[in-house]
């Protein structure tokens, strides 16, 4: 399985497998990392699951789609040009080693 | 407090018992479900999991790992049968006990049931836990005519589902309109008009007066004007009824749920309670019953922090949401009393909102296909401003304008 890792708030950095097919928010809930409240349960209607993208595996985001460009205006951190709801992004294998880091704030 | 447990592996159980640790709760934490599957996704059990879109393991909400990492200590298929408050233990159905410092009931819910003779036939299910989900989405694949009798969230995201798999679906509800104790008249004529368009048929004002079955399996429904639709999947979404009789007979206070304070305090200084088996006394004397997504992760986050001798009210206005089809319906704050409503935007472009008032004032917004709306109309609601109705009419109007 492709691995993320994920900066939780305060800096600690956690590495998981995710399954291809599989949200990060899923991935990073169901592992215990924190941070992440995705109180809706992940169908893009909170914006409490929000992080920033980085490393080379970025580039291989498909960009937000309308839902959650509009989302991503709400959220209680700073929106960034990397800001991305994690429930919006399904796990593929390109997207091996993409850096998460989750927003200090979710709401 | 060292040693907290936890009743009822639900959302708000799982809540309680995660916010402690966040909060710096080092003492034990024993989470106790009586379903033989650790805490779980509920939205997606009418929705996505029916459709095949939601896997099974996509529901479990932690891992093994994950509760072993925060110190939880998990227990299922086991559940409480008697709280000693003067001893501060709980009786187990295993026979154990469990002793506590801190006692958080998170109970949940059960289905109301059907009072007529054969709602306990094959092919007749409530949806509220994954085993019911697992038992209707097996039946669904071999069912031609699917009733829902209730038409709420839970029954209509259930028609919507069986629908898009092809079945024939009769939704009977017994008022003159959808989701009538929740949205306005226009919002009714919407989800009509949504469901006839996809082929649904909806019988508003249907009084269910019978069940037709054959050797234990139900074949059909019957109503008091003498129609009869046929029925080899029966679904029942009337309501549920809160998990409140440990509590009452722990002699704690209950009125139509166990009765708590915004912070979710009970009578009881060392138990508190969250989730669908609370029913929350307002500042005004009143109690307010939630069953919502949110109403637990709240309750859940102040039952924590009461128990740990700090204050955390729950001030959010409440918030819910319904996925049916296409079409994302999410709603901010209780209509009930509502003297005018405003709509914004075209409801034939599937995109819009209506704005509910009640003395000149906003109370609740309902918006379709919008989430950003939804989001400004959560922070227009939590922090009391209401937009005038030339405003709330006017889409030229950036209502998020009027919160910065």
């Amino acid at each position: 399985m492709p691995f993320v890792t994920f900066i939780e708030p305060g800096g600690n950095s956690v590495q998981i497998d995710v399954a291809t097919g599989w949200s990060l928010m899923q991935a990073a809930t169901t592992s215990g990392v924190n941070g992440i409240e995705a109180a809706c349960g992940g169908s893009c209607a909170c914006a409490t699951c929000h992080c920033y993208v980085e490393g080379p595996a970025a580039a291989h985001l498909y960009p937000p789609a309308d839902d959650e460009k509009s989302m991503l205006q709400t959220v209680a951190a700073r929106q960034n040009p990397n800001s991305r709801l994690s429930c919006q992004i399904v796990m593929s294998p390109e997207l091996e080693g993409l850096i998460v880091r989750i927003a200090e704030v979710q709401s | 407090m060292s040693d907290i447990v936890i009743l009822g592996a639900g959302l708000a159980g799982l809540t309680v018992a995660e916010s402690l640790r966040a909060e710096g709760h080092d003492g034990a934490i024993t989470l106790v479900g009586d379903e033989l599957h650790g805490p779980y996704h509920r939205p997606p059990l009418s929705k996505g999991y029916l459709l095949g879109a939601t896997l099974e393991a996509q529901l479990n909400m932690r891992a093994a790992e994950a509760y072993a990492k925060k110190g939880i200590v998990l227990k299922t298929g086991i559940s409480a049968t008697a709280i000693d408050r003067a001893g501060k233990r709980v009786a187990m159905s295993d026979g154990s006990t469990l002793a506590y410092d801190g006692l958080a009931l998170c109970t949940g819910s059960r289905l109301r049931p059907l009072p007529l003779p054969g709602a306990d036939w094959q092919g007749v299910h409530g949806l509220r836990s994954l085993d019911d989900s697992r038992a209707i989405a097996a039946e669904l694949k071999t069912a031609d005519n699917v009733v829902v009798i209730g038409g709420g969230f839970i029954g209509l995201e259930v028609a919507a589902a069986a629908k898009k798999q092809g079945k024939r679906v009769t939704v009977l509800e017994a008022a003159d309109r959808l989701m009538a104790r929740v949205v306005a008249p226009l919002i009714s004529q919407f989800y009509f008009d949504l469901h006839a368009g996809h082929g649904v048929d909806v019988v508003l004002g249907a009084m269910v007066s019978e069940l037709v079955g054959r050797d234990g399996h139900i074949t059909a429904v019957r109503t008091k004007d003498g129609r009869e639709f046929p029925a080899d999947l029966l679904i029942v979404g009337i309501g549920i009824i809160p998990n409140a009789e440990l509590a009452q007979a722990a002699g704690i206070e209950t009125n139509g749920g166990i009765v708590v304070d915004a912070c979710s305090r009970t009578d009881d200084p060392a138990i508190v309670a969250a989730g669908d088996c609370t029913a929350r006394r307002l500042d005004d004397g009143t109690l307010r019953r939630l069953e919502s997504v949110q109403n637990a992760t709240e309750q859940g986050k102040s039952a924590a922090a009461a128990l740990l001798g700090k204050a955390r009210p729950f001030t959010a206005t409440p918030w819910f949401w319904s996925d049916q089809y296409d079409v994302k319906l999410q709603m901010v704050g209780l209509t009930a009393g509502f003297d005018q409503v405003v709509t914004r935007g075209d409801p034939t472009t599937r995109k819009f909102s209506a704005l509910y008032y009640r003395d000149g004032k906003l109370i609740a917004i309902d918006s379709l296909n919008q989430p950003a709306e939804h989001m400004t109309g959560r922070k227009l609601l939590d922090t009391g401003i209401s937009p005038t109705q030339q405003q709330a009419a006017d889409t030229a109007t950036n209502l998020n304008s009027l919160v910065a």
